[in-house]
């Protein structure tokens, strides 16, 4: 601003900062009580300070996992987590920037009904599906496992639609000049066509990573087996164990520990993120 | 180095749409050949057909002596300029310009060569490292030239290559790659829609008009014996000035009235259109013409008038004359100037 008018700034800021704080205090008290030991945890009120008890807790849930429910230690819901949620963010990617290719850059029969018929399926939720999908991952014998995980939550209108948006943007007289250059059509994908989308794919990276990462509904459905839950839903089912107290010092650990890697994949990628949102480098 | 033949070259999209109406032509070795003509006149589809981005519909095009109708661009040994570049813009100058060459295999070291070879030709032995978003307009257009001479094909297609210059640069582009052209002596095929660098170009011209080659020649043929009514319009600026008139019974045209009246030797009473170009026409003697508007170009004068019948005519004069608009202007015409068409088919007739 041009102005220069100190109630204003201060007010603004006043606003931004109470906003952080109250996006911010769930999580530091997800914290907070994440350090601490589950009978203070317990007791009114609730400490608003870290306790002494950190690495002790995530030293259990990590290596023995929380008793009271399923027992596995939180390392191995994580590498499910961390297997699935790259299995579903890779293999959209590969899947849609192939699909996109294809619509954009062949001339076939049916080409534009293929493009619609995929386009309509941003329409369905996967909730509306999802029982006639189980039906047949339970036919093909993949409960209890990654491909079970992961296959069927791989294909996405969304990105093919945003790759396909790309691609058109893409001046023809590149493809033309690859072509007298003397490229096939798949070594003009690899050579100039993949790097060019680099930062389109950086930015659906991230966002295929967390919604890989927090699927529950799904998992839930196919996985039966505790060696293939998935973080999330371990966070969620320590909650709501029956018959015991919560112990919401490993309850709000595993949550943490849950959170982490979608913030580290936000933090680390947030230039390529956006710029792979907002800019279009021709 | 190589010939490159048309032959009956037809191009419809469709059945009904035919925008390449049968083109033949002969182009030699090292022959430089522009092809111009207004927007949509079906010159760049012609390129591309020679390039192998379009298919042929009919008729056939061989590159020294082969025919190429059905191979990919690539097995024609041919490289293209495109009109935004077409830079890889990921790439570097280097990575751009060897990227043909790295497809075929060409082994590293002679890649390295020719590569620093052309980019000694061009003066972009500097930028080799850079990116294209990286270099200025000018800059772009040399490694979009370098590109296409590194491959030293048999051919050099041009689609409309200066037009996303400014003028100056375009004045020294056009020279530049003229001279490059004569230095490699490869055949080259140029599409614009620019005259200037049709005229100063071209070993030998295409005009076009609507899927049509109007006339081949040379440029100096094309503007001294323009052999229709759309060339004689469209080359040379100012456009020529036509007058519709009839042929008289004693064979001569009655131009203005009877202002003047050359001698032709055709039927009388037939319908003509008499072409003057704007700089062959001077003051003093035989025309009347009511000066509208006057443009001072510094070098010269551009006079708008009317004829005493209404006809509109545009006189070019030498700088130092100076009509004032309101004034009557006596202008005559040289010997031999007046071009003759037929008025229904569009036809060359002759000059008189």
């Amino acid at each position: 601003m041009v102005e220069n008018r100190p109630w204003l700034t201060a007010f603004s800021h006043l606003v931004v900062i109470l906003g952080v704080l109250i996006i911010a205090f769930p999580v530091w008290m997800t914290f907070v009580a994440s350090t601490h030991d589950a009978s203070t945890m317990l007791r009114s009120p609730v400490p608003l300070l870290p306790g002494p008890y950190l690495i002790q807790n995530y030293k259990e849930i990590l290596f023995q996992g929380y008793a009271r429910t399923s027992g596995i230690p939180l390392t191995i819901a994580l590498m499910n987590s961390m297997i699935m949620a790259l299995g579903i963010c890779i293999g959209k990617i590969l899947i849609s920037i192939t699909a996109a290719f294809a619509i954009v850059y062949f001339r076939f029969p049916f080409r534009m009904a293929a493009f619609w018929a995929i386009f309509v399926t941003l329409m369905l939720p996967v909730e509306v599906r999802i029982v006639p999908t189980y039906g047949v991952v339970a036919g093909l014998g993949m409960i209890n496992s990654y491909s079970g995980l992961i296959i069927p939550l791989i294909a996405s209108a969304t990105a093919t639609f945003l790759f396909r948006q790309f691609f058109l943007s893409v001046p023809d007289e590149l493809a033309e000049a690859s072509r007298v250059d003397g490229a096939g059509p798949m070594r003009f994908f690899v050579d100039i066509l993949l790097p060019m989308s680099r930062t389109t794919i950086a930015a659906l990276f991230v966002i295929q990573f967390i919604y890989g990462w927090n699927q529950y509904l799904w998992p839930l459905l196919v996985t039966n087996h505790e060696s293939f839950y998935t973080a999330v839903m371990v966070v969620a089912r320590q909650a709501t164990a029956v018959d015991a107290t919560p112990s919401w010092n490993l309850i709000m650990a595993a949550a943490m520990l849950a959170m982490l890697p979608p913030v580290l994949v936000v933090v680390f990628m947030q230039r390529q993120f956006v710029r792979g949102l907002v800019e279009t480098e021709k | 180095m190589a010939t490159v033949s048309m032959r009956g070259v037809r191009k419809s999209y469709g059945g009904a749409l035919e925008v390449i109406q049968g083109i033949d032509m002969e182009i030699a070795d090292g022959e430089f050949i522009v092809i111009v003509g207004p927007s949509g006149c079906g010159k760049s589809t012609l390129l591309r057909m020679v390039a192998g981005l379009e298919k042929i519909t009919g008729g056939e095009i061989a590159i020294d002596s082969r025919v190429v109708n059905n191979l990919e661009p690539k097995d024609r040994d041919i490289a293209m300029v495109f009109q935004n570049y077409a830079l890889y813009p990921h790439m570097s100058v280097y990575e751009n310009m060897s990227y043909g060459l790295r497809i075929r295999g060409m082994s590293k070291t002679e890649i390295d060569e020719r590569v620093k070879r052309a980019a000694g030709i061009l003066e972009i032995g500097q930028y080799l490292d850079r990116k294209p978003r990286q270099l200025s307009g000018g800059q772009r257009q040399r490694v979009a030239m370098g590109r296409a001479i590194v491959r030293e094909p048999k051919a050099f297609l041009f689609d409309e290559p200066l037009s996303n210059l400014d003028a100056k640069l375009r004045v020294q582009m056009r020279v530049e790659i003229k001279k490059l052209q004569r230095q490699l002596g490869v055949t080259s095929i140029y599409v614009t829609h620019d005259q200037v660098e049709a005229m100063t170009m071209a070993d030998r011209l295409i005009v076009m008009n609507k899927g049509v080659a109007e006339q081949i020649g040379t440029p100096i043929e094309v503007y001294a014996a323009p052999s229709t009514l759309f060339v004689a319009g469209f080359i040379g600026s100012p456009a020529m000035n036509f007058l519709e008139t009839r042929v008289s019974s004693d064979g001569r045209l009655a131009i203005d009235g009877a202002a003047l009246s050359p001698k032709t030797g055709l039927d009388p009473g037939r319908a003509v259109t008499v072409g003057i170009r704007p700089e062959h026409l001077a003051t003093g003697g035989g025309l009347d013409v009511q000066v509208e508007l006057v443009e001072l170009l510094g070098a010269d004068t551009l006079v708008h008038g009317r004829l005493s019948d209404g006809k509109s005519l545009v006189v070019r004069l030498p700088g130092n004359q100076v009509p004032t608009a309101g004034d009557r202007l006596p202008v005559q015409a040289y010997d031999g100037a007046w071009h003759l068409f037929d008025t229904e088919t569009g036809k060359r007739l002759g000059t008189a």
